[in-house]
């Protein structure tokens, strides 16, 4: 079940700990400098730079400046498959109708420029009964269960 | 002249601007230079439109005709079937258009 | 034919309820219509020059009479009486209402089809050989692998806001009838040392910037198949050009970064994806094959046609084709009538297909990628009582790859991104060479018109092409030479200026007398010209 935050503020997140309580630096900042425990990926940036670091991470967020741009759901899902049990947070034009796909490709908090309606955002994660492909969610692909 | 055209949202049709309306004909369209951009933007909020557009036209025998052929073949229909266009009787159509 | 289970079923479902859904919040104002396009785009629903268009699904091109009966109620029932049958394998409604579409997809949904993902920047349905499962020259149906791959594509998490919309084509022979090289990826099941695998060529496309895929990997194992093609993506994903829509193809990645880089990259992320499970197991390969198995041909047929009916016999011998099974051809019903609209095909006429699709093949149909059908399996014993049927509902076109045979894109008559009308030029090239009798002489010639420049018409792969531009508000059009989408692909290129609507058809006819005078025994048009080169044509045209 999502949580959500406040009636101010969009993020809505799917983990149980505490949401970190300072602000996320680029890739370059973040790579110059130890200390820092969030980071904000843009389109253009390479998320596999980020990989080394993985430990001292503890908020991702993947910015999607447009909803369009796709290049971000790469981003989430390599971040995961190098093993990233962080908070994953896709932030920016996220749409309803896109979560369902960003959820699979291992974003598990959304921070939308506009609030997404809670129940349009329910259907939405709920629409799909299987799923055809393995990605970076838990989900049994059709193929496994059909050769279970 | 500038005349406005979209489509019925439901529908698809294609319609134009009549001054308080939307219509399927062309020869509806009246003269919206200036005010173009305010009728889109307060006809598509209302949903009484998609995707509106202003384009040029002139008036040709007391109704308009747009300049650019591909809205003439989208005020009319496809020339290939003319059974399927707004004025399947009219012999002459084809000349209109091209 | 592949068969849904119960989880193929629910996903279409699913997807139904979602379109339902989405389209309900566009008409309650909940949705923009730049949040609603690219949602109705990937259930094929586009906003054209008249109308709502959709887009159905034909996957790898099959399907069966009760798939086609359908198709032909939908025209009915929601359309005016007909479809247009596309240049990859698909099927349009010009004058569908936003309101219906969801019933459309459900009525689909009924009988197995859908409208996924067959527009938007995600992964576009599969095309393959209209040929496949009765080609006398394939190493294997590629039909399976196309399955295997339209699934993994379907609902994909990751590849659905690519930076543009992506084609793949599987084939499995040296005979390339799918314009393969001309797609995104164009697959190629080959056999090496008694082994199968999957030729990748990646980066083809025609467009305005016409490309042919180079082969970056000759043999991919059929076991590591999915997890190749998700490598592919992965890449092009991440760094296809984004800044520029006409840019944003993968061919111009590939061509960009370079074949051999791009390559590099595949091979990197192949190998990451190989430790992430993402290949579905041999066996599920192994189900989808068992939907494909040959029908219960039968054995000792006459090899014999009864030739006495010289209007049959010639339909016979342009229209049907060899077949890996004695005492059957497949056999092409053209949708090519002289003076009529490539592609089109009216309800009645897909009623009737399916019933001899039925009677005669099988229950199979093929679209073909040059807009005409294929009945895959018909004994040679049928073929008068199928051809007499045919020609009855003017489907009897005895046209196949002749001048006749041409391709068209809509064009400005229901395209809102033409510039040029396409079908009327098509109507007055085949009624021009009907009447002057030289079809027969000019042999295979295959003419291709795009109204645009982004090329649905293929005119960049046609022996002669013929590409529509917009002369300052004028039609007006180019004329392309030595192009071909086969085993010897290549790009034509422009003659010279272009033409006005009457003069393109002069010209046409005058490059055909130039091949005419030209020729050497044996040779096609696209021979000629290969031999002879572009000055001949040239100065016949311009002289």
């Amino acid at each position: 079940m999502a949580d959500f935050v406040s009636d101010t503020d969009t993020l809505i997140r799917y983990r149980e700990d505490e949401p970190v309580d300072h602000a996320a630096v680029t890739v370059d900042s973040f790579l110059d400098q130890s200390n820092a425990s969030a980071v904000r990926v843009e389109p253009g940036d390479d998320a596999r730079e980020l990989i080394p670091h993985l430990d001292r991470l503890a908020l991702v967020e993947v910015n999607f400046p447009a909803f369009g741009d796709g290049r971000g759901y790469s981003s989430a899902r390599l971040l995961r498959e190098a093993g990233y049990k962080g908070e994953l947070r896709a932030v920016g034009d996220v749409l309803v109708d896109q979560v369902a796909y960003m959820r699979r490709c291992g974003f598990d908090a959304f921070e939308p420029d506009a609030a997404l309606n809670e129940e349009d955002l329910e259907t939405a994660l709920s629409r799909w009964p299987e799923v055809y492909q393995p990605a970076a969610d838990s989900r049994t692909p059709i193929w496994a269960k059909r050769h279970a | 002249m500038r005349i406005l055209t979209g489509n019925d949202l439901k529908t698809g049709a294609v319609t134009w601007w009549t001054g308080s309306d939307w219509s399927l004909h062309v020869e509806d369209a009246v003269d919206v230079t200036g005010s173009e951009d305010e009728i889109a933007r307060r006809e598509e909020s209302a949903r009484r439109v998609n995707a509106p557009y202003a384009i040029d036209a002139t008036m040709d025998e007391g109704s308009p005709r747009p300049s650019h052929i591909k809205d003439r073949v989208r005020a009319i229909g496809p020339t290939v079937r003319p059974d399927l266009t707004l004025k399947p009787a009219d012999p002459d159509i084809g000349n209109w258009v091209i | 034919m592949y068969k849904y289970d119960s989880y193929d079923q629910q996903m279409v479902d699913a997807r139904v309820e979602e379109f339902r859904d989405q389209a309900r919040r566009r008409l309650e104002g909940k949705l923009t219509e730049d949040q609603f396009k690219p949602l109705r785009l990937m259930n094929g629903l586009y906003l054209q020059l008249h109308a709502y268009m959709l887009r159905v699904a034909i996957p790898y091109g099959t399907l069966d009479s009760r798939q086609m009966h359908a198709l032909a109620d939908i025209a009915d029932k929601y359309d005016r009486g007909y479809g247009h049958f596309t240049t990859r394998q698909n099927i349009q409604y010009n004058w569908i209402k936003l309101e219906d579409a969801p019933d459309i997809l459900a009525d689909l949904a009924k009988v197995e089809m859908h409208a996924i993902q067959t527009s938007g920047n995600c992964i576009r349905n599969i095309s393959s050989d209209h040929f496949a499962g009765a080609a006398a020259d394939e190493v294997v149906d590629p039909r399976p692998y196309a399955e295997l791959l339209r699934q993994w594509s379907s609902f994909h998490p990751e590849f659905s806001y690519l930076p543009r919309k992506f084609k793949i084509a599987v084939i499995a022979s040296d005979t390339d009838r799918a314009a393969m090289r001309l797609h995104d990826i164009g697959i190629q099941i080959v056999e090496q040392d008694g082994e199968l695998g999957a030729a990748f060529y990646v980066g083809g496309g025609m467009g305005r910037t016409p490309m042919i895929a180079p082969c970056i990997n000759p043999f991919v194992p059929l076991d590591q198949l999915v997890t190749y093609a998700e490598a592919c993506l992965r890449v092009y994903n991440r760094h296809g050009r984004r800044d520029n829509k006409y840019k944003a193809r993968i061919k111009i990645l590939v061509h960009e970064m370079g074949a051999e880089e791009y390559t590099r990259q595949v091979e990197a992320e192949f190998a990451h994806l190989l430790e992430q499970g993402v290949e579905p197991p041999f066996a599920e390969l192994e189900r989808i094959r068992t939907f494909f198995e040959d029908p219960l041909f039968e054995a000792d047929l006459p090899a014999e046609i009864d030739r006495s009916d010289p209007d049959f016999a010639l339909w016979v011998d342009r229209n049907t084709v060899a077949h890996k099974a004695e005492g059957y051809v497949s056999a092409v019903i053209s949708l090519k009538p002289v003076g009529g609209i490539p592609g089109d095909a009216t309800a009645e006429q897909m009623h009737l297909m399916a019933d001899l699709a039925r009677d005669y093949s099988f229950d199979e149909l093929r679209v073909m990628h040059t807009q005409n059908i294929v009945l895959p399996h018909v004994r040679k014993a049928d073929l008068h009582a199928l051809w007499t049927a045919l020609d009855q509902a003017g489907l009897g076109s005895p046209n196949l790859d002749t001048v006749e045979d041409i391709i068209a894109c809509p064009g400005l008559d229901y395209c809102s991104l033409a510039n040029a009308r396409s079908i009327p030029v098509a109507q007055q090239i085949s009624e021009r060479f009907a009447a002057n009798g030289k079809t027969e002489a000019l042999g295979q010639l295959k003419l291709k018109i795009s109204g645009c420049i982004n090329a649905c018409g293929h005119h960049h792969a046609g022996h002669i092409g013929i590409l529509g531009v917009d002369k300052k508000g004028v039609e007006n059009y180019q004329l392309l030479l030595g192009g071909s989408e086969a085993e010897d692909v290549s790009l034509a290129k422009i003659t010279g200026p272009g033409f006005d609507e009457a003069g393109i058809v002069d010209a046409v006819e005058t490059a055909a007398d130039v091949y005419l005078r030209e020729r050497q025994d044996g040779e096609r048009f696209l021979d000629t010209y290969r031999r002879i080169g572009m000055t001949p044509f040239k100065e016949a045209l311009y002289g």
